[in-house]
């Protein structure tokens, strides 16, 4: 499996140090300090409203206090801002790796019109335009050594295409017109043949074009759950802000008048100021960490749906099975010695090249040599009318394949097929497995039938562990398979996936996933053909592969450019993190108040009333410093937990109860404690500071 | 200490009598907002009223209905006091001024009772028996209908905003619930000795050769819904510490009981409504856990007896019943503060300064522990949505409660609730502070007079209706701010309350599984307890600090 990123140069800036990455951030970090910019954030807008205030008030009335008051007001904005400009650096060098796929290039567009008799599309005659001016519907043709112009389908022709500037996968692969991989990127180069592309992308609207915008952010729109708490920081804020202005008039009352400095810096320390200033970063890294694993969202909402999903819809093949079935014992019929059915078995799955084909001999050789095919041997290829392969030699035939076909062949030949085949058959069938029929028929003698080889499903080593953490989290995994009822239900079992839908059309998908919203509950699936479209648009979060069809890519809400199905589980895993982030520095925010009241109140009111200085708990030097402290480490706080915001918290599968029991403890009590430390520390610093 | 020994014996037998009547009193009370069937005194009401019991509101007819309702109380009161004079059994009272008549008709109608007045100097018993008794029972009526609404709310799933019908709950209310309890209540205590008469004012001898009015009246009726249905006007001024009112410790421990009886019994119900027993086990452990903490200090508070004064004395005793003692004083005060009743069988105004500091402080915290009938229920249930929103994020899910996904509309709500109390309280404090007709009201300066001004309006912006004492306040400004800190601090909650509910019903209930945030366990709990405790104090602990934690301190 591919387990490269996105591009070189978009790990290389996750690689360098932070202070790196900070440091080239800063000249967008200062741009949005621009009001307009903040009034997305309302409590971040507070804040400078609040060093607009205290600036002003130093250049009238300049103080030690009231100079470092201002100073780290302007830093908290600041380093808000600076948090949101990393996120997005980071996806700046790799949108200008992306950027550089857009050039313009020349197109060879076919004129005239469809002509049936003309045979071949390739002999239409081309002219040469500008790859901007390309149009849906527009056909192209593409020779080696040519970058594709734009996105679309291939109509006509098979190349092999280096896709390794989107997908980062270098091996070249196979686009072919009709099936599941007509589908191709413009930007891409072709490496061998010609092919004809129908354009399906308007210029400026490609593939390419919302990658860039993605990773640059520049399409961040903001999530309904980012919303929702962007209301309840609000409401926090207006809470302290009433607080502070009502305690102006009651303070005065008390003859323990506090001045606009102090009263500003106390509503800074109690507004939400460490989730708010992280918040967009915090949304931007999570796109960014499914960037790393090659997922392309193509909206926040679908990464914030992930973490909500209920029910995963994973197919058999591939993602919960290796995708090939394996010979795992041979059954002899009653009178057919062993040696018999293993030699003719071997014999007919020397030429075939399917794995099946070489799970067999390895299975009766015990080593993955095969010896040569004898001269004599003429080949018999499988067919899917045919149903069976096999091999002739000189007197003597042999056949395998699927029980009715191979059933079907031997009483052609007047053979009889016994009643212990069908038991074995069935027995096989009921078991999980795929019964592989062996005949043969030597010259002179009715043909017979030597007995069944048992082919395997080989469930991914893992999976069952992995099917029992995502059960302990809460979500339900479905397995879709084409397989019979019996078959199926004998998979399920041994992957331990809870439900499972036998012999699906994508009809019984569309239905099942209804039936599940229907229910309440949220659905995802990962698809890449054409008729996947409508079960991938109907899911709360589709994932497309990216080898699949422009319409699979289109339907669904995510591309998966490794085409890797099992990744389902790690982008429900991120969808989580990153709500489990928001909640974590949400709650560790509000938890801060605590401390810094007992740092503030104390320092504010202990010259009018000297019995409050019990409450100076953490017996800060002097009242000035005691300010001071609790604005400077409300500041430090927001540079501390970048990093934590761009990673996102550490998640571990688990139930909900143990992840809140988790979190609770770290963020919330946590919370509470970290500032008394941190406060204190920053007061003894401060303190040796002259005038302080 | 051989005061402990009792203190400790009422809180036991007060705890047994609450284990054993909430689960009764829930069942019967989920029924009663459940149930198809209407009685015949119900239907014969439901023809009077002209309206069809069956009908299901959406939540705007609803809080229509409440709000028209509670608006014909406030005139019928508002007149019934100004045109006192002209109506029998004035007892020769004056009318009320204007201010102070639309004080007491807010008061009343907001399930308050803040009386600016004197009781037996300033009501007659027309006044006291047709405005506000009545509005005793209707008042509560209306709160525990709208808890009733919004548990049905939460309940439904995809009932288009529908919340059931406001006549049928109020009714019911009155006739399933109040009205059979109040009159065993009322008979229990006027057989523990509590008066029950019609008599006007009589002259008796007094032991120094005197003579002085004594005014007897239906105080027992009064005073059993004054605690049941958590109002707390007393018929006389002194309130429940008046002896006709509150005779012995054993009818202290009934009125104490009578208090905490349906708040609990909600929560269960609550339970019951939902279909989930855990749910209503949850918020009634939250209820009794924050009382239970506020009870134990505020005992403490008191039986401790810090400061100068009472160590002199030998015991805090100065405010409080000889016949009740600190602990009976202690549970009456935390008890009444929890909720939103507002009786009193001491001066608050006298307890220790953390004593008075941890009874505004219950009242601060919304009156959700136990709270007011109903008020407290569906107040604990929107602190439930916060709690489950901040926690919510932490197990990677969009936050629900109950099946019911917490999304931008519902958290304007919620937040619009969580703001409103602590801005009329807090506004409405600087402002008497900042103004010399607020000011003129206090007895005392300093932190004490921060205090009484403090409390005023906390009691009135959370429907308490206790008072401190040394607060004057039956002049034009206080008895407007208070009037309007009532009106606001009842209605405007129980509007987003009821908006709230029909988002809910509206919604689908999704179910829950292992990846939803469980909101039944110990965790949660103690979760909601920390949330309802530190989003409270975060924002009142300045204040405080200026009040009552100086004079601690000091």
């Amino acid at each position: 499996m591919n387990t490269q990123t996105l591009t070189e140069p978009a790990s290389a800036t996750a690689r360098r140090p932070l202070s790196v990455q900070l440091r080239e951030a800063l000249p967008s970090a200062l741009r949005k300090l621009d009001p307009r910019a903040l009034l997305a954030s309302p409590v971040m807008l507070v804040v400078e409203l609040g060093a607009v205030l205290t600036t002003v008030m130093t250049v009238v009335d300049p103080g030690t206090t009231s100079v470092g008051v201002t100073i780290w007001l302007w830093l908290t904005v600041l380093f808000g801002n600076l948090a949101e400009a990393v996120a997005e650096g980071r996806g700046k060098a790799q949108a200008d790796s992306l950027r550089a796929l857009q050039e313009e290039t020349t197109a060879y567009r076919l004129t005239g019109r469809p002509d049936p008799a003309r045979g071949s599309l390739l002999d239409r005659p081309a002219e040469v335009v500008p790859s901007t001016s390309l149009r849906p519907g527009d056909l192209v043709v593409v020779t080696a050594g040519e970058r594709i112009p734009g996105d679309g389908d291939v109509v006509e022709g098979v190349a092999s295409v280096d896709e390794s500037a989107v997908t980062g996968e270098s091996a070249p692969v196979i686009r072919e017109s009709g099936g599941d991989r007509s589908a191709v990127t413009g930007g891409t180069i072709v490496l061998s043949d010609r092919i004809v592309v129908r354009i399906s992308s308007e210029p400026g609207h490609s593939f390419v074009d919302r990658m860039i915008a993605l990773v640059e952010g520049s399409e961040r729109q903001r999530t309904p759950n980012e919303i929702a708490l962007n209301v309840l920081l609000t409401s926090l804020t207006a809470i302290f802000l009433v607080v502070v202005v009502t305690l102006y008039f009651i303070a005065d009352h008390s003859d323990a008048g506090q001045s606009v400095l102090v009263l500003t810096a106390l509503l800074v320390c109690l507004i939400p100021t460490t989730i708010s200033a992280l918040l967009s970063a915090i949304g931007i890294a999570g796109m960014d960490r499914l960037l790393q694993r090659n997922v392309l969202a193509m909206s926040g909402r679908a990464v914030e749906a992930a973490g909500d999903v209920d029910v995963l819809l994973l197919d058999k093949t591939g993602t919960i099975t290796l995708g090939n079935r394996q010979a795992c014992a041979m059954l002899p019929v009653a009178e057919v010695p062993d040696a018999d059915l293993a030699d003719a078995a071997l014999l007919s799955s020397l030429a075939d090249e399917t794995p099946e084909g070489r799970s067999i001999v390895a299975l009766v050789r015990g080593d993955d040599a095969r010896p040569p095919v004898p001269a004599t041997a003429t080949l018999v290829p499988f067919s899917a009318s045919t149903r069976m392969s096999g091999v002739d030699l000189p007197g003597r035939s042999v056949r395998k394949g699927a029980a009715s076909a191979v059933s079907r062949w031997v009483e052609e030949q007047r053979g009889v097929v016994s009643h212990q085949v069908g038991e074995l058959v069935e027995g096989i069938s009921r078991s999980g497995g795929t019964p592989l029929v062996v005949a043969e028929q030597r010259a002179g003698e009715e043909p017979r039938v030597l007995g069944v080889v048992h082919l395997k499903d080989v469930v991914k080593p893992g999976m069952r562990e992995r099917f029992a953490e995502l059960r302990s989290m809460g979500i339900r995994t479905v397995m879709v398979t084409g397989d019979n009822a019996t078959t199926a239900a004998a998979i399920a079992e041994e992957a331990g996936v809870d439900d499972v839908l036998a012999e699906a059309t994508p009809e019984d998908k569309l239905a099942l996933i209804r039936r599940e919203q229907e229910g309440g509950r949220m659905v995802a699936m990962c698809g890449d053909g054409t008729n996947d479209a409508p079960a991938l648009a109907q899911a709360d979060v589709g994932v497309a592969m990216n080898t699949g069809t422009t319409a699979a890519k289109e339907a669904g809400n995510m591309v998966d450019l490794d085409s890797d199905p099992t990744k389902l589980i790690d982008v429900v895993e991120i969808g989580k993190q990153l709500l489990i982030t928001r909640g974590a520095l949400t709650t560790f925010s509000v938890a801060n108040d605590v401390a810094k009241y007992f740092a503030i109140l104390p320092a504010m009111f202990v010259v009018a009333f000297p019995g409050l200085d019990v409450l100076n708990v953490m017996r800060l030097s002097s009242p000035e410093s005691a300010i001071l402290s609790a604005v400077i480490f409300n500041a430090l706080v927001i540079v501390a937990l970048i990093p934590l915001a761009l990673r996102g918290v550490r998640y571990r599968p688990s139930s909900a109860a143990a992840l809140l029991n988790r979190n609770l403890l770290i963020y919330g009590v946590g919370g509470i404690v970290a500032p008394f430390v941190g406060i204190k520390l920053i007061d003894l610093l401060v303190s040796t500071l002259p005038g302080a | 200490m051989s005061d402990v020994l009792p203190a400790l014996g009422q809180a036991v037998v007060l705890v047994a009598a609450l284990a054993l009547s909430t689960p009764l009193l829930g069942g019967h009370l989920a029924r009663t907002y459940t149930s198809e069937r209407h009685l015949r005194p119900e239907r014969l009401t439901y023809r009077l009223l002209r309206v069809d019991p069956d009908a299901d509101q959406t939540w705007r007819t609803y809080a229509l209905s409440v709000l028209g309702f509670s608006l014909v109380g406030l005139l019928l009161l508002f007149g019934l006091g100004r045109l006192q004079q002209h109506l029998p059994l004035s007892l020769g009272f004056d009318a009320l001024p204007a201010d102070g008549a639309w004080n007491t008709a807010v008061s009343f109608v907001a399930n308050t009772n803040w009386q600016w007045y004197s009781g037996e100097a300033a009501a007659g018993h027309l006044l006291q028996a047709a405005g506000l008794t009545v509005q005793n029972f209707v008042s509560a009526a209306v709160g525990m209908s709208v808890a009733a609404a919004f548990a049905r709310g939460l309940a439904r799933s995809r009932a288009g905003g529908r919340v059931g019908s406001f006549w049928t709950d109020l009714v019911r209310s009155l006739v399933r619930v109040l009205v059979p309890i109040a009159v065993v209540g009322a008979t229990a205590l006027a057989v523990g000795g509590v008066v029950q008469s019609w008599h006007g004012p009589r002259d008796v001898t007094t032991l120094t050769g005197g003579s002085q009015p004594v005014l007897g009246g239906p105080v027992a009726s009064q005073e059993a819904i004054k605690e049941l249905g958590t109002n707390g006007g007393g018929f006389f001024n002194a309130n429940s510490a008046h002896p006709f009112e509150n005779p012995t410790p054993v009818t202290n421990l009934l009125e104490i009981f009578l208090i905490l009886l349906i708040p609990f019994a909600m929560a269960w119900a609550f339970g019951l409504i939902v279909k989930d027993k855990r749910q209503g086990g949850a918020v009634l452990a939250v209820m009794a856990l924050l009382l239970g903490v506020s009870t134990a200090l505020l005992t403490w508070a008191e039986m401790a007896a810090p400061g100068t004064a009472p160590t002199l004395a030998g015991g805090a005793m100065e405010g409080k019943e000889v016949r009740f003692g600190e602990a009976g004083s202690a549970l009456f005060g935390a008890a009444t503060t929890g909720t939103s009743t507002g009786a009193v069988n001491a001066m608050h105004d006298s307890f220790t300064a953390p004593g008075g500091g941890l009874t505004m402080f219950n009242m601060m915290l919304g009156e959700i522990a136990p709270g007011g009938v109903g008020s407290g229920l569906y107040g604990m249930l929107v602190l439930a949505v916060v709690a489950v929103f901040l926690a919510g994020l932490m197990v990677g899910r969009t936050p629900e409660y109950l099946g019911k996904k917490i999304s931008q509309r519902e958290i304007v709500l919620v937040a619009l609730y969580v703001l409103t109390t602590p801005v009329l309280v807090l506004a409405g404090t600087a402002l008497a502070l900042s103004v010399p007709a607020g000011l003129a009201g206090l007895q005392e300066s300093g932190p004490h007079g921060l205090s009484e001004a403090l409390y005023a309006v906390t009691s009135a912006s959370n429907n308490n209706g206790s008072a401190f004492g040394g607060l004057t306040s039956g002049t034009p400004f206080w008895n407007t701010l208070l009037g309007t800190c009532m009106l606001l601090g009842r209605f405007v909650p129980i509007v987003l309350v009821l908006a709230l509910a029909g988002r809910f019903a509206g919604a689908q209930r999704l179910p829950a599984g292992a990846g939803t945030l469980p909101t039944h366990r110990p965790l949660f709990v103690v979760l909601l307890s920390g949330v309802a405790v530190v989003v409270v104090g975060l924002t009142y602990v300045p204040v405080l600090v200026l009040g009552p934690i100086v004079e601690s301190l000091s």
